[in-house]
Order: structure tokens, then C-alpha cells, then sequence
């Protein structure tokens, strides 16, 4: 009987206790020796390519939380899960959801995260892939993202194009199968914005005379009249040899000129300068574009954290889509009920400071002018939505 | 010619009245880019000139005593001293780093500031130019509210959207209340009684009791045309009968007229782009409201409640501070 009623109250305690103080378990699930991050191409620092692990960001997030998580008396613990290949990832993220992870954050590509996705019940938030497969044919009612699409990307740059009326265009891209789909994203956005192509050509990084036609910049760039070179280059050295050395004394937009990223450590506004300081001292290295996305990342968990001590998978998602997200660029973003991406404004850069945002002022669309950045709800291009 | 008691009396009145009663001659306007106040001639409505002061200067404020004013400045980490009669900096105090915003106790000796990068609160003794007590508070502190009592100090941070209710005695935080998001300015009613706290990310004010430490209303704000994403308000003034808030509306270009008591707004009045800061003038005739994008500052006739004038200040017009 005594026992009994200790053991109960025990519980009862505990189950105070737990009441009282959530733990959300996060575990984030990287690429090891992600090839994106070798020291020489770190060192390029091409514009738009990872500059490192997501954990400084994801970390970044929480530890600016700890007043909100306290109010909550809410606690978020990260683990990390290196893994080398598509398997071992699976393992992690099954792995994780039952040793209790409420939410897994992905640092992976794009294929890796469509094949974990459908595994998992607990939300997957995506931090490191931009594919736009991901959101449409491949989405799945768990995966979030919270770095924009290559079609979101394009579709800034194509509205930037509108409004300095740089109307026609010459396209080059690059050999890889990804550069052939972020091509033909670029090209929609380029007839949705009603610009021209008035040629799309294939280069290739060559020196040997036979190729010249693929290789050779001035000759990829002259016998055409046109207003600005858009470059779909995934790699990023042929974009990076390109500006100044067209026949034609263009500007240059795409993956080397003007290119539209979710940051840039630049970014004087909305609170922006002391985002990316504090980034700078955690890290020890400029916060780019994925850096920020790592950061949204956390600061969706700290909104479930703030919004709900209910740890259940169901109502995780429910706090999800009901997040509000302060990403310091001036607007507050959700999650698209219909693909679950994070919604934000673009952010146009050389490189050395912001040349603009976007959308631009003046777009117009019937409900929230963000849904003009990449695939929207009539579309139904994300089939997997409960 | 001045027998009667009454008439001798009412022109002695008369001429006390526009004296105590006058609004001010003149507006400096900081601005965050050029390193200078604009001084504003408020009856000509035009710039007579600048001061150089320090880097990248933000918040504005005088002295309880009207005889300085402080200009709190981001890129010096320290605060300019302004004389007021010879309209020159005469020192600067220590501020700790990146500070943004502050606010003076009411016997003038202590300053309260807010520290972006560290998200500190710290206490500044004014007299001694020496930090004196650090208040750790959430990210990105911003506006910065000091009781009439004095005893209680009040700091926003926008990352957190929180406002930390501070106790000055003991540098301790007495109470964290969740406000809307990214909140940044701060008004008293003039009993004290409510603080009302402007929300960027959230369109509206939170309306704290002071007694009860808690979020008792909220303001949202809507303007036919406008979408709802660009009501980002931040300068908040409130009138000294209490009765109207005037709250800078930011990237939607307008300022509002809040009613306090039935806490809706009642009219949007045009000013410039991302209205920012907003100042009244003594005799509540006239609100000054800083445009952070468009570098200059109008002037609101209360009464109509309709702008008046723009004048064109300096580059990234942050706030400004009103003086005789």
C-alpha cells in the first residue's frame, strides 16, 4: 500500500515536473565530409554555397532564445548526427526519432532528405538543400524548409531584371544535371516575368582549342545583342570568371554578379548588422546564406517551444504552421500551408553589400506579396499535404 | 491705463504663459549616417545648421534639467554631451558597447542603456561617467523606459519580444512579460499606470499594467491600401492628458492617433518613408515625425492632423530631441 502510494506519488511529481519543464530534443543529421565544404572551395567563398557545419546557427538561434525558453520553463537540447552516406542518415533519423528527437533538423542533399522524410513521423526541417523537387514532386506532410528554392531565387533576380527593364538576356549553363534544372527554373521565371532569352547556350570549363566554342568567354558572349548575362553555374568558377570579360560591356546576374540569396553578411538593415556580428563571434566566419537558413532552423524550434508544452509530432506540426519568424528582414515569416516553405523576402548581392530586396515594391499579389517568390498554392505542385 | 486688479492680474498672466506654455524653437535630428544633429528651426521651419558630434548618433534625449542633451552614439560606444545654450559638445560619456537607446532617472544622476550586441541593460552613473551595473537581458535590447518613481526601469529586446521589467535598486530582473514581436519603443500614461509598447513584427502595441506586470490590451493597427506587413511601428509619444498615443507607423508612412481610452486609432496621418520616431512639441500643437528612408522630417499640425511641412535633415534620420 505504502509502496503504492509513493510510487504514485512519484509520478505524480514527475509527471509535474515534466508539465513543467519540456525538453525538446533536437538532432541535427549533416553530410560528413560534405565535399561542398573542402577547404579550397571554402576559401572561393562562392556566393551562395555553404560556408560550414549548421550547428553555429542552429545553436546561434537557441542561445538567443534562453528569456523565452525560461518564460516557457522550456529547455532545447541538440545533438549531432554526422553521416557519410544516404543509409547512414536514414539510420540516424530513424535512430533519433526513437530515442525520442522531437524535431530533426537536415544539413543533407536534396535526395538524402527525400528518401529520410517519408521515414520519420517528427518534422524535418530542411536547412541545406534549395532543390525544388524537394517542395514539389518529393515534399512530404513532415519536411519543412527554411532556406528558399532555386525558384524563388530566380524568380527575385527575374523581378529585379523587370524593374531596371534589362529585358533581353543570354543564358549560359553549366554541364552538371543540376545546373539543366536550375536552368529551366530560370527560364520560366523568365517568361513569367515576360523577358527574353534571346539565346541559352551550354559553356564548359576548357582550355582545349577543340571546345572553344563551350569555353571561350568572348566568344560565348559576342554576335548576340543583349541586356544582361544570366549565369546558372552550380560550381561557381566559371560564374566567377565571367564579369568583365564578356564581348559585350554587360552586367551579370545569376550565380556570379548580382545574385539573390536568403543573406549576406552585408545586410545593413532590420536589426541585420547584430545578426550576423553575433554570428561572426560564434563562428569565427561570415554568416552566409544556409548559415541563415540553420538559424531560422532554431528559431522554429524555439517557436514550438514558446507556442506549446505538447511535444506529440501532431502538435509540433500545428505549432510549425502557426509560427511567426523573426529572420531580422523586416517582415515576420510563416510556412506556406501548401509546401511548407519559409516564406521570406530575397536579398540581391555582388558580394560586397545588398543591392536590393525583393520582392520588388509594386508586385502585386492577391493575398501576400512573398507568395510571389517561387511556387504558389494554385499551383498544387506539392501533392503531399496532410 | 491698467486700473482695474483683474486687468493688471490677466496681463501678468499673459505674460508668464507663453513662457511656460511656449512650444520649442528648435529640433535636433540625429542621423545615423552623418555624424552630425541637424538643428531645426521650428518657427521658420527651415535648417539653420549642424553639430558635429559622434558616430553613427541614434537616441536623443535632455537631461531632466533641460541644460544638455545626450546623444547616445552606436559607433563610439560612448554618449555625446550637447550644451544646450552654446549648442556644442562638451563630453562624452563612456556607454559600453553599441548602445542604442537610453533613458535618464528622474533626479538626473543615472543612465539607463541599452547594448545591442551583448543584450545588456547597463547602468550608467552620469557624474562619474562610469558604468556601474550590468543587467544581462534578451537579444538586441532596444527601447529603454524609466518609471516617474524611478524605481523601476523597463528595456525591450527584439529578439526575444520581451519587455524586462528591471528593479534600479537592485539590478535585478524583476519580470519578463512576452509582448508582440520585435517590440522596440515605449510610452507611459502619464498616471504611470500602463506602459504601452510598440511592436514592429506585430502591427500593434502592447499595453503592459505596471502594477500587475502583464499585457492587459493591444492595439492592432490596419490602413485601408496599406498590407498588413508594412504596419511596422516604432516611435511612440503620448500626450500629457493621457487621452492620445501618436505611434509612428514605419514602413506604412504614416503616424497614428491613437485613442488611449478606447484603445483603437483614429486617424493615419501621411508623413514621409518609414516613419520612425516621433517627438510632440510643449504645447501639443505639432508632432515631429523622423523618416528614416526618405532623410528628413515632417511636421504635423495636430489640430488637423495633416502635414504640414518636410524638411529635409540629414542622411538616415534616427530621432529627435526638442529644445527652447
Amino acid at each position: 500500500m505504502r509502496l503504492k502510494r509513493v510510487v504514485a506519488a512519484t509520478a505524480c511529481a514527475l509527471a509535474i515536473a515534466l508539465a513543467q519543464a519540456a525538453v525538446w530534443n533536437v538532432t541535427l543529421i549533416e553530410q560528413a565530409d560534405n565535399p561542398q565544404l573542402d577547404r579550397a572551395r571554402l576559401e572561393r567563398a562562392y556566393l551562395g554555397h555553404p560556408g560550414g557545419s549548421a550547428m553555429p546557427g542552429l545553436e546561434m538561434a537557441i542561445e538567443e532564445a534562453q528569456f523565452e525558453l525560461e518564460a516557457q520553463k522550456a529547455s532545447v537540447k541538440i545533438k549531432s548526427e554526422p553521416a557519410s552516406t544516404l543509409d547512414a542518415a536514414r539510420t540516424a533519423a530513424q535512430k533519433a526519432e526513437k530515442a525520442g528527437a522531437h524535431l530533426l533538423v537536415v544539413n543533407l542533399p536534396a535526395a538524402w532528405v527525400a528518401a529520410i522524410a517519408p521515414t520519420v513521423k517528427v518534422p524535418v526541417l530542411n536547412v541545406g538543400a534549395s532543390s525544388d523537387a524537394l517542395r514539389e514532386r518529393d515534399c512530404n506532410a513532415n519536411l519543412y524548409h527554411l532556406l528558399p528554392s532555386e525558384r524563388m531565387r530566380a524568380d527575385a533576380l527575374a523581378q529585379a531584371l523587370v524593374s531596371r527593364k534589362w529585358t533581353n538576356l543570354l543564358m549560359l549553363y553549366g554541364p552538371s544535371s543540376e545546373d539543366t534544372a536550375r536552368s529551366a527554373l530560370a527560364q520560366a521565371a523568365i517568361k513569367r516575368y515576360g523577358l527574353k532569352a534571346v539565346a541559352v547556350k551550354a559553356f564548359k570549363l576548357s582550355t582545349d582549342p577543340r571546345e572553344r566554342a563551350l569555353a571561350n568567354l568572348t566568344l560565348l558572349t559576342s554576335n548576340l545583342n543583349y541586356d544582361v548575362v544570366w549565369v546558372v553555374d552550380s560550381e561557381g568558377e566559371f560564374a566567377r570568371s565571367l564579369p568583365y570579360n564578356t564581348a559585350l560591356p554587360r552586367p551579370m546576374v545569376g550565380d556570379g554578379g548580382l545574385v539573390a540569396l536568403a543573406w549576406q553578411a552585408q545586410f545593413e538593415r532590420f536589426g541585420a548588422p547584430q545578426v550576423s556580428r553575433r554570428f561572426v563571434k560564434a563562428a569565427k566566419r561570415p554568416m552566409t546564406a544556409h548559415d541563415w537558413a540553420a538559424w531560422m532552423g532554431g528559431k522554429a524550434v524555439v517557436a514550438v517551444a514558446a507556442a506549446t508544452p505538447k511535444t506529440d509530432a501532431a502538435s509540433v506540426h500545428k505549432a510549425l504552421l502557426a509560427a511567426n519568424l523573426d529572420g531580422s528582414k523586416g517582415v515576420a515569416l510563416q510556412f506556406r500551408a501548401w509546401d511548407r516553405q519559409l516564406r521570406q523576402p530575397m536579398l540581391l548581392t555582388d558580394g560586397q553589400g545588398v543591392q536590393g530586396t525583393m520582392p520588388l515594391e509594386g508586385v502585386m499579389h492577391p493575398r501576400n506579396v512573398l507568395d510571389t517568390l517561387g511556387a504558389d498554392e494554385p499551383e498544387k505542385l506539392c501533392k503531399s499535404n496532410s | 491705463m491698467l486700473t482695474h486688479p483683474l486687468q493688471k492680474l490677466l496681463l501678468a498672466v499673459c505674460a508668464i504663459l507663453p513662457l511656460a506654455a511656449a512650444a520649442q524653437s528648435t529640433a535636433l535630428v540625429s542621423s545615423e549616417k552623418d555624424n552630425t544633429l541637424t538643428i531645426v528651426n521650428l518657427k521658420a521651419q527651415k535648417v539653420e545648421g549642424t553639430i558635429a558630434t559622434c558616430k553613427r548618433p541614434r537616441h536623443v534625449q535632455l537631461t531632466p534639467d533641460g541644460k544638455q542633451v545626450l546623444v547616445a552614439c552606436g559607433g563610439d560606444n560612448a554618449a555625446d554631451v550637447i550644451d544646450v545654450a552654446t549648442r556644442k559638445s562638451v563630453g562624452r560619456i563612456p556607454l559600453g558597447d553599441n548602445p542604442e537607446a537610453f533613458d535618464i532617472s528622474p533626479d538626473g544622476k543615472m543612465l539607463y542603456v541599452s547594448n545591442e550586441d551583448e543584450g545588456e541593460l547597463t547602468f550608467i552613473d552620469i557624474a562619474a561617467k562610469k558604468a556601474v551595473k550590468e543587467v544581462k537581458v534578451g537579444k538586441e535590447p532596444e527601447g529603454v523606459k524609466v518609471s516617474p518613481d524611478g524605481k523601476t526601469v523597463y528595456v525591450t529586446s527584439e529578439v526575444a519580444s520581451m519587455v524586462h521589467v528591471i528593479d534600479t535598486a537592485t539590478a535585478k530582473v524583476a519580470k519578463n512579460i512576452a509582448v508582440g514581436k520585435r517590440p522596440r519603443r515605449m510610452a507611459f500614461t502619464p498616471d504611470g499606470s500602463e506602459l504601452w509598447v510598440t511592436n514592429e513584427l506585430g502591427a500593434s502595441v502592447s499595453i503592459l499594467s505596471t502594477k500587475d506586470m502583464k499585457v492587459i490590451g493591444t492595439v492592432k493597427f490596419a490602413i485601408k491600401g496599406a498590407k498588413q506587413t508594412d504596419i511596422t511601428p516604432v516611435g511612440i509619444v503620448m500626450s500629457k492628458d493621457g487621452k492620445r498615443a501618436y505611434v509612428a507607423l514605419g514602413k506604412a508612412n504614416h503616424v497614428a492617433f491613437v485613442d488611449v481610452a478606447k484603445r483603437e486609432a483614429t486617424q493615419h496621418v501621411l508623413a514621409g518613408k518609414r516613419a520612425w520616431n516621433v517627438s510632440l512639441n510643449r504645447d501639443e500643437s505639432q508632432l515631429y515625425v523622423v523618416n528614416g528612408l526618405s532623410d528628413d522630417m515632417t511636421i504635423i499640425d495636430v489640430a488637423s492632423a495633416k502635414a504640414s511641412k518636410t524638411i529635409p535633415v540629414g542622411r538616415v534620420p534616427y530621432g529627435a530631441v526638442l529644445i527652447d
